[in-house]
């Protein structure tokens, strides 16, 4: 039995209300945390060594020592805007466990002196706010969040925000532009967001899962919680596993141990014993790889070592009956959708990306398509505000690397097709009658 | 033609999909009649400028846009909890499409005049975002995820079955990005409430639940859902769900009665008045 820090008895009838909560000894960390001078909370989250959850993998205490010291409006915004294909973590967590969420925010807020803290949530996760909305008044009533905080000097307000239904507000500068009321487009950085964020003043910004890990690090102790995972990835995390798996569904595990542990341990494998072709280890975001590739052990630095990431912990399954080029539809016309249309190298790329594989399915595209596609790619990769663009060139770069032979293929089975087509349609219409000899193809 | 019919005309993005050899400037195309200019484009041409003697549309005045009086105080308690009042404007929005059905002219204009921000401004903010709807649309709102993972399962069969199941009903069915419920695909959000894995049986039923106001697909609701991982379910069989949580999926059948602005409906505004002065 591994151990489970969040996941801890989360099916526990009314976790998700304050009495139950508590009598598990919910809110001691912050007690506890609020005993201790801030800096000594900040260092008990750098001891504990833990790596943003939402996708980036940035170390979450060092965050918060950027934002700048002093009396000021700072703010900290949670980014529960979960949309990246393949991730439903944070949705769980949410909806059974809100208070230890709340009970996170406020010891993240406390260790950078902040003031104003924001849950910005996907406007589709309606059941999920309506629960946060109750654990955050239960909160408020009890003393947990507002002016002086059980009996401290800190304070500090909740402020659950709903947001509409735009992948790209999950991206954490076009999160605040959506925050401040207006679209959702992301900014240039440098200024990052520590130092001008929310309403120009420093914030920050962190994942519902990163957070929610904070009440137990106050809890065990830095140290004690960096021994978990391994020495660059510590920790527990949350995976979500879909697709063609027999359990899909959120699993924590210690980071580093393998893949194939998670897939067919965990998850099954894929059902009827089919071999798994393809996997996302990180959301649809992260470069695939294949069924070869599942003895990597599955943590941030062994992914990226493999040429993809962990990302948001999103692992999605194809197993060998299905094509890669469906997939490669999905994914791009998700992100042609979802662009917000700022920078011209996203914008355009995955729309033109969209249009190169219709092209494929239309029967209107040769081998050489394949290398324009590679090339558009490369084209948008680092020349955008944010990775919104990278997020599609990635996957889909490394779908035709790994699976040219099978694209090629494809490219050469929908020309036939067409071509037949086109010529049924000549002798439908009679034309055919016409010729003396056999049709000429093309 | 003016450009007020075009928020009466069909929505071209929706279900309407070309057809091979159909021609989309043919004005006796009835499936695709959208409000042309003489030169037949949806925009003025360069010969038309834009009218400068005309004023923009400023914020409107409180004395001649009435609000409902709830909805007022909606939006009045959303701004409070920011320290600025523009923060308030997807929520207010959201606050607006409840009571209207969706982000109609009019609805637009109560949140500019209670927010003091100009029409221009929300609508901005409105269309950017899938969940607010510019054109008329049925009451009970049924969003089938088509991506990666459900889509594997078998997600874009389950739409084509939902649609064809919600055929002359209230019911709007749309292919929706991912909604974050992957361990139960294929899924759908109906009405907000998460059901899932569906099969290709289950749209009727949704069809059928949402005309008989009950909880849609009660057995297959996210919320009942456990966790999957085999040391939490260990724990013990006694799992409560979140039962005290509000209802999402009967929520577009109790504002039936609601007064909305779909036009043509009993109640609504016959014609819609111009939102600006150069809408006309």
């Amino acid at each position: 039995m591994s151990t489970k820090i969040l996941f801890d008895r989360i099916d526990e009838p009314g976790l998700n209300t304050l009495p139950v909560y508590e009598r598990r000894g919910g809110y001691e960390s912050l007690r506890k945390a609020l005993s201790m001078p801030p800096e000594d909370v900040l260092s008990q989250l750098m001891d504990s060594n833990i790596r943003g959850r939402g996708g980036a993998g940035f170390p979450m205490g060092r965050k918060v020592s950027f934002l700048p010291h002093g009396d000021m409006d700072k703010y900290l915004v949670c980014n529960a805007d979960e949309s990246e294909p393949g991730t439903f973590k944070d949705r769980e967590l949410m909806q059974k466990t809100p208070h230890m969420l709340i009970e996170g925010i406020m010891i993240a807020a406390y260790a950078g002196g902040i003031s104003r803290a924001f849950i910005y949530i996907r406007g589709e996760y309606q059941l999920q706010a309506d629960i946060l909305e109750a654990a955050i008044a239960e909160a408020a009533n009890a003393g947990y969040i507002g002016e002086r905080i059980l009996g401290s000097d800190f304070s500090c307000s909740l402020v659950l925000h709903r947001g509409a239904g735009a992948y790209i507000c999950g991206e954490e500068t076009g999160l605040l532009d959506s925050l401040e009321g207006k679209r959702g487009n992301p900014r240039l950085k440098p200024p990052f967001p520590a130092i001008e964020g929310l309403y120009a003043g420093p914030t920050l910004i962190n994942n519902v899962e990163t957070l929610s890990t904070a009440p137990a690090i106050i809890r065990m102790g830095g140290a004690e919680y960096a021994k978990h995972g391994t020495e660059t990835s510590t920790g527990t995390k949350l995976i979500s596993i879909s697709g063609d798996v027999k359990r899909p569904g959120n699993y924590e595990i210690e980071l580093g141990i393998p893949s194939r542990e998670i897939i067919y341990g965990l998850a099954g494998g894929p059902p009827s014993g089919k071999k798994v072709k393809f996997w996302f280890p990180g959301g649809s975001s992260s470069p695939v790889l294949t069924g070869d590739d599942l003895d990597i052990p599955y943590d941030f630095d062994s992914m990226a070592k493999a040429g993809t990431m962990l990302g948001s912990g999103a692992i999605i399954i194809a197993d060998e009956s299905r094509r890669v080029l469906d997939t490669m539809l999905k994914v791009v016309k998700f992100y042609a959708h979802e662009s917000c249309g700022k920078c011209v190298p996203c914008r355009e790329g995955t729309n033109w990306t969209h249009k190169m594989v219709q092209r494929i399915y239309a029967g209107e595209a040769t081998p050489m398509d394949l290398d324009i596609m590679a090339s558009v790619q490369e084209q948008i990769i680092g020349n955008c505000l944010c990775v919104l663009g990278d997020a599609m060139a990635m996957p889909v770069g490394s779908m035709v690397k790994k699976f040219r032979a099978e694209l090629e293929a494809e490219i050469e089975a929908a020309r036939e097709r067409a071509d037949h087509a086109a010529v049924e349609d000549v002798v439908a219409l009679g034309v055919a009658d016409e010729h003396a000899g056999p049709l000429p193809v093309h | 033609m003016s450009f007020g019919d075009r928020r009466t005309s069909p929505d071209l993005t929706g279900d309407l999909q070309w057809r091979r050899g159909e021609d989309l400037r043919d004005p006796e195309n009835a499936r695709f009649r959208v409000p042309r200019f003489g030169h037949g484009s949806r925009v003025p041409g360069w010969d038309e400028a834009v009218d400068l003697t005309k004023d923009p549309a400023v914020i409107p005045d409180p004395a001649t846009t009435p609000v409902p009086e709830e909805l007022r105080r909606e939006i009045e308690e959303l701004m409070a909890k920011y320290p600025d009042r523009r923060s308030a404007s997807i929520p207010a929005l959201h606050a607006a499409q409840a009571v209207h059905g969706w982000c109609s002219p009019q609805a637009i204009d109560q949140v500019a005049c209670v927010m003091r921000l100009t029409p221009a401004y929300l609508t901005s903010v409105a269309s950017f975002y899938d969940m607010f709807k510019l054109t008329p649309k049925a009451h009970n709102d049924v969003f089938v995820c088509t991506n990666i993972s459900c889509s594997l399962l078998g997600a874009d069969e389950f739409h084509e079955a939902m649609v064809a199941a919600a055929e002359g009903e209230d019911i709007n069915v749309a292919s929706f990005e991912c909604l974050g419920a992957c361990d139960i695909g294929p899924m759908a959000s109906v009405n907000g409430e998460y059901v899932g894995p569906l099969q290709l049986a289950d749209a009727a039923q949704i069809v059928e639940d949402l005309r008989a106001g009950r909880p849609v697909l009660a057995a297959k609701q996210l919320r009942y859902r456990r966790c999957q991982d085999p040391d939490v379910q260990a724990e013990g069989d006694d799992f409560g769900p979140p039962s005290d949580a509000p209802r999402a999926d009967t929520a577009g059948l109790t504002h039936l009665e609601a007064k909305t602005d779909r036009p043509g409906e009993e109640g609504a505004p016959t014609e819609i008045p111009p939102q600006t002065k150069d809408d006309a």
